[in-house]
């Protein structure tokens, strides 16, 4: 089950023509592929798509009346490969993924694909995770386009402007027998807004279709000589078929008065900013009329040289809006330009920055430069241009800088992978720090403070790849992290297949929370909770021991730091050969509350005896060394100063959100640290024997209290 | 070539409203109550935020822009914040506001900040073994400088009162501050359409309006953490052998040092009895008249002062006597109940306890003899540890457990015969002495010494480890004694101490300490070379 529910948000999918959809820029993008006739869907989930997918799955029963086929696929690489579906048939198919890395494990696929040509509709959606709030590389997209022969997408970031993109996207495809990707930056994939909707049209030809009547023919598939007229067939055939449809079609948008001195060339994606900077310089208003024109690219690759030649002909000079390093629309503008004699001057890196995201800021601060150099009396005086550089010069903001701590994202309260990384810590106090490799998931969150573990990370699933090289003999193993998303994207063939065929003898730490967690919780082959429409429970260790792992260990309870802790050790230390596997196992606390939380609730309204529990510590006890917070890092347990003037340092305490995992007691157990935290196991509805229990109880205890109570001695005051 | 014609650009500006919170606070509720309000009212309102990772407890940004609606005009709206074009900045946590700030979302021209005023701790301040707290102040002065118009109060407890979360109280902080141009129905409406939680998020929405409307400028300034409130010294307490530790204080000591002798009396007769107290008044009474008889009274008696706290904390070393006491106590089970939020008629409470006893903490309570006798051992002390270290759960609330710590506690008339007490004696009799010979030629270097004390804390590894920090910096005390600027050394090596666990930072600071000649050349050079004030 997904961390967010879309089950609400998917009955906006059943609108028909002339209704106004208002709603999230993933919910659009799957109206779009419902009104586009699709046939099949697939995906791996990844932010800024993760709610795609999640959309998808929510929607499964509008998809089967529609008799669109959804898959959640193993790997980026299988949902490229999903749409080999419509090489051969006249089906339209979407697949979406995380880019660039989605996009670098689909590669082989996607340049097959594209080799061959497709029948139907071919669009590969990728979410481009690039700016703030990115957790991968800073790259581009757009060097895959160009080195396949895929045509890129880049639409206006409105509701409209990315629906007609998917239309557009699917006819370009089908007119040039060319996969199209279409890209979709962070924050348009949750822009919220509103489009006028079409009817959801079936598949006109599906893919039982195809499989009751199949079709062959060798010119498609990758293998001379075809291949070498694959390539011909691009720039000859398909090329010029792109160029044809995206003019006819004016993919393309001109706007503002063409007759301008200077104009600006922008990737679509980049147009709202565009004119939100020139707004605030008064050259144009909230309502995108603009003085100096503005050719926007809804297609950021091919480019089509006519009218970029017709909208720079007669200008002193173009600005190229293009985010992102390498350039490459920039320098190929310049050739476009160089090749029809046109001499008119063409800015782009240089008043804008070579790398980062283009926030309005800097595209004011560039476009302000540009046309400052080109056109200088077109900029106003009269207007208020903000500048936020005074105030940030000022001594008490300047003095903010030391203050304000860094907040990077963390493990939850409660997280299963804290104990993990607890545990591997008092390993490491034990026999020294070792060399980690770490994985991407939410378990690469043990790189920052308070467990600073972790050397590099090589991609997805690669954490035992990436030590594969330390397979010498030396006086440590080496660690790898393992999540098990990673594990079933790749990682039992990259990593645990490779260390058995290669004799590895170092540990892998599969991190099992049965979730594809840090993607927003998916379910994967081995969650525990059952999917009516997918087959769970397929246990990590046998997939482990069934490609040859002899040294395997289990456990069930990653809050049982002890156990963590010498299992981690006895792997470190065996003298048995060869890799060493744990499977550390417990559910995603995120999503353990939101499924257990409303249970238990209502158990304890409807009067069932329902224990829970709660850490806390003893102030009195606490000496404020925070020896347990350097081991833990939970955002439950905090600080705070007890006011006690003898107590200079505060004193560790836990807050309202803790949700009783128990890592804290485990931990003070297992790095015998100190006797200041408690377990409140509190009884809701107690039963008669419970109440019987506790009067029994408090009544002895309460008159042993009560005497020493009365031979204490205390200052009335 | 001609003139572009000028056709009139329209005035029309969005209304840009940042809402910055760290990921699981619901930040993005109140996003949508908000779009909910401008939608339901003719404006068209762009809400955006940044998913992914980052909202996993990081620091994250949503983000709106609202506008009225215009027939036949399409307004584009921005997808990120603008530096300097900010209207509303909603932080839902101190620190929060102070980052948006640094990001140039809060302009004085434009900006309307409201701010909740609580703290939720980043690692990097909770993980330091002192006081890593950053300090709040900072953040109410750039407020001032930086915001049009700021609004800050505590509304996580606004809405903690209410029952609700801090989104609801945010939302009726931003009702009352008439930043968005809808009335106070039309929000509550906005809440009422979501769906989820309405009474409870209406309830903190009320409080908070009211809150602000009481008082539109409404800062809480902060009381600052240091300050705290000291006791005076009262005259009787009707217990004669109290009182007569009271009229100890008042006779022998200086008047500046009443309050902190008064916590540290109190403190030592609920640690042991009054004979203690007794022994601590009377050698914080030779501390105070070697104070007096140099600068005690030019610097209001600090010596005294920190003698007073440090050496209370000294010689009330958490044993496993202590321990016990502590979690036997009435006020303790008062004290968890309360925490535990226990309504005694539909609820009951077991406690558990965790603890990890090691046979040096078991030596260390018994008979000074026979404690040390086992440790001579090292064989029979292995034999032993092995039976005794272990992680023991301990459930104060059924009898069996109970009892267990009932006795331990109850050896406390034992402790001045054991092995634990006399070292610690002798520990603080080796301190108090380097003290006392300070105090003559350098009363301040005296002080620090004291206050060095602090780094002793906390049990088993962790005292070890302070201890050993803190014979690091008596050593370092010692080397430098003779220098003018023996006292800021001291302080220097303290803070040192504390800024990291394995004492690395204190390490270098000594090898620092250790190049330095027998008197400071000026004062700017020792200050360059000075490595651990930049960690200050």
């Amino acid at each position: 089950m997904a961390e967010r529910s879309f089950a609400r948000e998917v009955q906006d999918l059943r609108l028909g023509a002339g209704d106004v959809f208002e709603g999230e820029g993933i919910l659009a993008i799957t109206k779009a592929l419902l009104q586009c006739g699709v046939g099949y869907v697939a995906g791996y989930q990844g932010a800024p798509i993760s709610h795609l997918m999640d959309v998808l799955a929510d929607a499964q029963d509008i998809l089967g009346e529609l008799g669109v086929h959804f898959e959640s696929s193993a790997s980026e690489a299988t949902a490229a490969a999903t749409l080999a579906a419509s090489v051969m048939y006249p089906i339209r198919g979407a697949v979406t993924f995380k880019s660039t890395v989605g996009t670098n494990v689909a590669a082989d696929a996607l340049a097959n694909l594209a080799s061959g040509g497709v029948t139907g509709g071919a669009l590969v959606i990728v979410g481009e995770d690039y700016g703030e709030g990115s957790s991968i590389m800073q790259e581009r997209s757009h060097a895959f386009a160009m080195k396949s022969q895929i045509w890129l997408l880049d639409p206006r970031p409105n509701l409209p402007s990315i629906v007609k993109a998917f239309e557009d996207g699917f006819a370009l495809s089908e007119a040039s027998s060319t996969p199209v990707m279409l890209g979709v930056r962070i924050r348009a994939c949750h822009v919220t807004g509103s489009f006028v909707a079409k009817d959801n049209r079936r598949p006109a030809f599906t893919l039982a279709d195809a499989l009751n009547n199949p079709r062959r023919d060798t010119g498609r598939i990758v293998l001379p000589p075809a291949s070498y007229l694959h390539e011909k067939e691009k720039v000859e055939k398909r090329w010029p078929a792109a160029v044809e449809f995206i003019k006819t079609h004016k993919l393309n948008e001109l706007f503002g008065d063409e007759r301008a001195d200077v104009g600006i060339v922008l990737q679509g994606g980049m147009y709202n900013s565009v004119i939100r900077a020139l707004s605030l310089l008064g050259l144009a208003d909230t309502y995108g009329t603009t003085r100096v024109p503005l050719y926007v690219m809804n297609v950021t690759y091919p480019l089509i040289d006519d009218e970029l030649v017709a909208f720079a002909r007669n200008k002193r000079a173009i600005l190229v809006v293009e985010e992102g390093q390498p350039a490459y629309i920039e320098p190929a503008i310049h050739a476009i330009l160089r090749k029809a004699h046109i001499e008119t001057a063409v800015f782009g890196k240089g008043p804008l920055p070579a790398a980062g995201e283009y926030t309005t800021g800097i595209l004011l601060d560039g476009i302000r430069a540009f046309v400052a150099e080109n056109a200088r009396t077109m900029l106003r005086n009269d207007v208020r241009i903000p500048d936020a550089k005074p105030v940030l010069e000022h001594p008490a903001v300047k003095a903010l800088a030391q203050v304000v701590p860094a907040r990077p994202p963390g493990f939850c309260t409660g997280c299963p992978e804290r104990p993990i990384f607890s545990a591997l810590k008092l390993v490491e106090k034990e026999l020294g720090v070792h060399h980690v490799a770490a994985d991407i998931g939410c378990h690469l969150f043990s790189i920052n403070a308070p467990f600073n573990i972790g050397t590099t990370t090589m991609g997805y699933g690669l954490g035992t790849a990436s030590a594969s090289a330390f397979n010498v003999s030396a006086n440590k193993r080496s660690i790898a992290i393992m999540g098990d998303g990673g594990f079933w994207h790749n990682g039992l063939t990259s990593g645990i297949g490779n260390a058995v065929f290669n004799k590895s003898d170092g540990l892998t730490l599969i991190v099992d929370n049965h979730y594809s967690a840090a993607t927003g919780g998916q379910d994967i082959l081995s969650s525990r909770a059952g999917n009516e429409n997918r087959q769970t429970n397929a246990p990590i260790a046998r997939a482990v021991k069934g490609v040859g792992v002899e040294w395997v260990r289990e456990i069930d309870r990653t809050y049982d730091v002890g156990r963590m802790r010498d299992t981690i050790r006895e792997a470190l230390t065996t003298p048995v050969k060869g890799p060493k596997v744990i499977v550390a196992s417990s559910e995603c606390m995120l999503n353990r509350q939101r499924r257990e939380r409303p249970l238990i609730q209502s158990a304890i309204k409807r009067g069932q005896r329902v224990v829970r529990q709660r850490f806390g510590v003893d102030e009195d006890l606490c000496t404020g060394d925070h020896a347990c917070i350097r081991l833990s890092g939970c955002p439950s347990l905090s600080v705070k100063h007890t006011g006690d003037p003898l107590k200079l340092d505060p004193v560790a305490s836990i807050d309202q959100s803790c949700v009783g995992c128990g890592n804290c007691g485990e931990v003070a157990d297992a790095a015998v640290l100190c006797p200041s935290f408690y377990r409140a196991d509190i009884v809701h509805n107690p039963n008669w024997f419970d109440r019987l229990l506790a009067r029994v109880r408090g009544s002895v205890i309460g008159r042993l209290t009560a005497r020493r109570d009365r031979q204490r001695l205390v200052f009335p005051v | 070539m001609g003139q572009v014609p000028h056709r009139d650009l329209s005035s029309d500006r969005p209304i840009t409203v940042a809402i910055v919170a760290m990921g699981g606070q619901g930040g993005g509720v109140l996003a949508d109550w908000i779009a909910g309000v401008g939608r339901t009212h003719g404006y068209c309102v762009q809400a955006t935020s940044v998913p992914g990772v980052a909202q996993r407890t990081g620091a994250t940004i949503y983000y709106l822009e609202l506008i009225k609606r215009q027939s036949g005009l399409m307004p584009v709206l921005a997808l990120m914040p603008t530096t300097g074009d900010v209207d509303i900045v909603i932080a839902s946590e101190l620190m929060e506001a102070g980052r948006a700030i640094l990001r140039g979302l809060v302009t004085p021209d434009k900006t309307l900040l409201i701010a909740s005023a609580q703290r939720a701790f980043a690692i990097s301040e909770k993980e330091k073994p002192g006081d890593g707290i950053a300090d709040s102040g900072a953040v109410y002065e750039a407020n001032a400088v930086a915001a049009r118009r700021h609004i800050v109060a505590d509304f996580a407890r606004v809405a903690e009162n209410a029952g609700s979360v801090i989104s609801a109280s945010l939302l009726g902080a931003l009702a009352a501050s008439g930043g968005l141009p809808f009335e106070r129905t039309a929000f509550e409406q906005a809440i009422r359409d979501g769906g989820l939680g309405v009474e409870a998020s209406l309830k903190a929405f009320a409080r908070a309006y009211d809150l602000v409307r009481a008082s539109p400028q409404r800062v809480i300034t902060p009381t600052a953490s240091a300050a705290l409130g000291l006791p005076s010294l009262p005259s009787s307490v009707g217990v004669a052998a109290l009182d007569q530790l009271l009229g100890r204080i008042r006779g022998e000591l200086p008047v500046e040092a009443h309050s902190m002798a008064l916590v540290g009396i109190k403190h030592l007769v609920d640690y042991q009895d009054t004979d203690y107290a007794q022994q601590y008044l009377t050698v914080l009474r030779g501390i105070s008249e070697i104070d007096r008889a140099h600068v005690g009274s030019a610097t209001g008696f600090l010596l005294t002062i920190e003698t007073a706290r440090h050496l209370a904390r000294a010689m009330a070393y958490d044993d496993v006597i202590r321990v016990a006491d502590l979690k036997t106590r009435t006020t303790r089970a008062r004290r968890v109940s309360t925490e535990a939020a226990i309504v005694p008629e539909r609820q009951i409470l077991q406690t558990t306890e965790f603890f990890h006893p090691r046979l040096d903490e078991v030596c260390a309570t018994l008979p000074a003899g026979l404690g040390a006798a086992i440790e001579r051992r090292p064989r029979l002390f292995k034999l032993l540890d092995r039976v005794v270290n272990r992680g023991r759960r301990i459930r104060t609330n059924t009898i069996f457990g109970f009892m267990q710590l009932h006795l331990i506690a109850g050896r406390k008339s034992k402790r001045r015969g054991t092995l634990r007490h006399g070292r610690e004696m002798a520990h603080i009799d080796a301190w108090l002495d380097d003290v006392r010979r300070y105090a003559v030629f350098n009363p301040a270097l005296a002080k620090e010494v004291v206050m060095a004390r602090r780094l002793i804390k906390g049990y088993s590894d962790t005292i070890a480890r302070g201890q050993s920090k803190f014979d690091k910096v008596v050593i370092g005390a010692q080397r430098v004694a003779h220098r003018t600027d023996a006292a800021q050394w001291v302080k220097r090596l303290h803070l040192a101490a504390l800024a990291d666990e394995n004492g690395d930072t204190l390490d270098g600071a000594l090898k620092t300490l250790a190049t330095l000649g027998p008197q400071p050349q000026t004062d700017g050079n020792s200050a360059a070379h000075c490595t651990p004030e930049a960690t200050v």
